[in-house]
């Protein structure tokens, strides 16, 4: 492989990792826990690497998953003493651990491969650089096979804990007297968020992260109503915006990380508006059906209510709309085309008669 | 008998949990809860029968949920014992369904209305087994008998409140349990589910299961339920509707603002003890009772006003 290639590849299977974990914090609710988990493992990390001197020793992945899940810990500890909110004790959580790492690179580490600002924004271009060898034998870089192992990871997890995850997730309630122990499946969870955070921070650091593991879900949640499908679709988004991030990035000349987080907003942002069913447009095109549809019917109840009457001949007029209903122009022969095509409503010139079908609908209408 | 037992009642082997041949449905002595040093239930004691249709009614406060949640294990308890079927609720969960509030779950959740009701046999699948056909059977059968069965592919967030009930009491149906606790079924639910609620409730009870009901409108106590619980943050009264349910009870559970008078042909005048002295100070743990239902009305359930 190239090591164009080899990037995208790395990129890609990153993005899948943070998707699929990031999918059950958006059912959740939780989306900012990836925030606070990405920056709090710091200081594990960091005292793991004064270990290894190595960003993709597996030692890493153990800091990580430990300092994660005391992370979340501590996080429920705080929001139980019902001193300060849930949203508070995360800010106050994660910064408290986030500095200390900080402050133990900037004392120990300096001059060691391990700076803030690759902590914080990461850069897959030179992941690909330090290579897995066994007897001699280059076996592509390690950064790959740390990624790859994770996502395969996080896959095995949520096929195998598939239906305690559903369940903890939608009705935590049910499953706890059921006896399927949610806070263990939350604390699994936690732990693989920790670790895909940690194998995800050579690639675009803690704070892009965030963007990859909530961008996608995100974004599928909007497309889909099916779990299954949103898992798919989550890591699916994820993949086509890592890959389509590198080149974007190339094509620039600009951050390949800080790319990848962009598209993923950008993918988000089309689902927003463009989602089939609950996207923006399809949201306002249907406001603007119903309206038209409730206006057909009133103007059937007023035809009805006037029919056969001696004012008959000036109130069931087009022109009378916009006086009586206060109808603008173009939105009463809206209303009357629309009963016009549904067979509703006759028109002779601009005198409006109610059809034998108009007539059952008015009723129905005021019935109901 | 309905599809679903007699299916696994036929399919299943002998059930896995064992009790003492008369042992209680529910065996709860000196339950005490407390958030803080707030108690929310205040030392209970209550036995339940087997084969028993029970309502759990109090004013709002009064730990309705609290001690469902409590007998469920879901709660940390300050003290007190709980038992159901003559054992510690760890040896016999499976013999038990919980239906929780409505409210409790986010029903935006990418789900299908077949997949909540599978939920239920999650229980006795255990860990990491899937459904499989059996399951889905056995789910399809609960959705017929409340009246869902075309529902069964619906996404969840298309269904009305009492849809949405409906589909709660089906996934608690294939749970094939002996006693059922219920928070609220009838919470602002249309007609037909109320019905079809309660001929569900009755059906369970022809069956000899146990159900407990935390329960609003006192009105259809008597109709609908054989024994009553009236609570308070303390226990008033339990036992059989026509035995416990009387004016002087309910006073008592209301602090003297009864929304509505039981039995009020036996009392004979309904203004007979206008000194009675409530237990509890007027109002104590009444949220919004700015303006008391006058005596006679129905209950104070808003999806009845």
């Amino acid at each position: 492989m190239t090591p164009q290639l080899e990037i995208q590849v790395i990129a890609a299977v990153t993005a899948a990792a943070c998707a699929l974990v990031g999918a059950f914090l958006v059912l959740r609710k939780t989306a900012l826990l990836s925030d606070a988990i990405s920056h709090a493992i710091l200081p594990g990390i960091v005292l793991a690497f004064f270990q290894t001197e190595n960003l993709n020793s597996p030692l890493l992945l153990v800091a990580a998953a430990v300092t994660g899940v005391v992370t979340v810990a501590l996080i429920e500890a705080l929001g139980r003493t019902q001193l300060v909110k849930q949203d508070a004790a995360i800010a106050l959580v994660f910064p408290a651990l986030f500095s200390i790492g900080v402050v133990l690179i900037s004392r120990y580490a300096s001059g060691v491969h391990l700076d803030i600002d690759a902590v914080l924004l990461g850069d897959p271009a030179f992941s690909w650089i330090r290579r897995f060898e066994v007897g001699g034998r280059d076996l592509g870089p390690q950064a790959l096979w740390l990624m790859g192992s994770v996502l395969v990871a996080v896959a095995a997890f949520v096929v195998a804990f598939y239906k305690e995850l559903k369940l903890s997730t939608f009705d935590p309630a049910l499953a706890a007297a059921l006896g399927l122990a949610p806070t263990a499946v939350h604390y699994g969870l936690m732990t693989l968020v920790s670790v895909v955070a940690v194998g995800a921070f050579d690639v675009v650091g803690s704070i892009l992260v965030v963007g990859l593991m909530i961008a996608p879900p995100a974004a599928a949640w909007l497309l889909t109503d099916r779990l299954p499908v949103l898992l798919a679709l989550s890591v699916a988004l994820g993949v086509v915006s890592a890959v389509a991030g590198y080149w974007l990035a190339r094509g620039l000349d600009v951050s390949i990380a800080g790319a990848m987080a962009v598209v993923a907003g950008v993918v988000f942002t089309v689902a927003l508006a463009f989602a089939p069913d609950r996207g923006l447009v399809a949201q306002a095109r249907r406001r603007a059906r119903q309206r038209v549809a409730f206006a057909e019917r009133m103007l059937l109840v007023h035809l009805l209510h006037h029919e056969h009457t001696p004012e008959a001949e000036t109130e069931c007029r087009v022109g009378h709309l916009q006086e009586h209903l206060r109808w603008e122009r173009s939105f009463a022969s809206r209303a009357v085309k629309a009963a016009e095509r549904g067979g509703a409503v006759r028109r002779s010139g601009d005198r409006l008669a109610l059809t034998a079908s108009g007539r059952e609908a008015a009723q129905r209408a005021m019935v109901a | 008998m309905t599809p679903t037992t007699s299916a696994s009642g036929a399919g299943r082997g002998p059930r896995t949990t064992h009790h003492a041949p008369n042992s209680p449905a529910i065996d709860v002595a000196d339950l005490t809860v407390a958030y803080r040093d707030e108690p929310v239930l205040w030392d209970i004691d209550l036995v339940v029968p087997e084969g028993v249709l029970m309502a759990i009614v109090g004013p709002n406060g009064a730990g309705k949920t609290t001690l469902v949640k409590a007998i469920l294990g879901l709660l940390p308890t300050a003290a007190g014992r709980v038992e159901v079927l003559g054992q510690p609720l760890a040896a016999t969960r499976r013999a038990v369904a919980y239906v929780p509030q409505r409210g409790s779950v986010d029903w935006d959740f990418p789900t299908s209305v077949l997949d909540v009701v599978l939920m239920g046999t999650y229980g006795r699948l255990g860990w990491i087994k899937r459904p499989g056909a059996r399951e889905k059977a056995d789910a399809r059968a609960a959705l017929e008998q409340v009246g869902m069965a075309d529902f069964a592919d619906r996404q969840i967030a298309q269904l009305s409140g009492g849809q949405q009930q409906r589909v709660f009491l089906a996934r608690a149906l294939v749970q094939d349990a002996r006693v059922y606790l219920m928070d609220e079924p009838f919470q602002g639910v249309d007609a037909t589910t109320e019905r079809t609620i309660v001929a569900l409730l009755q059906r369970l009870r022809e069956e000899g299961k146990t159900v407990l009901v935390v329960h609003h409108d006192l009105q259809t106590v008597p109709e609908y339920f054989d024994w009553v619980l009236l609570l308070n943050v303390r226990r008033i009264a339990a036992g059989p509707v026509a035995e416990v349910f009387t004016d002087a009870n309910l006073r008592m559970a209301y602090g003297g603002r009864v929304p509505f008078q039981a039995r009020s042909e036996e009392s004979g005048g309904r203004g007979q003890e206008p000194g009675t002295p409530a237990p509890l100070a007027d109002g104590e743990r009444q949220r919004g009772d700015g303006t008391p239902p006058h005596p006679g009305s129905p209950a104070p359930n808003p999806s009845r006003l």
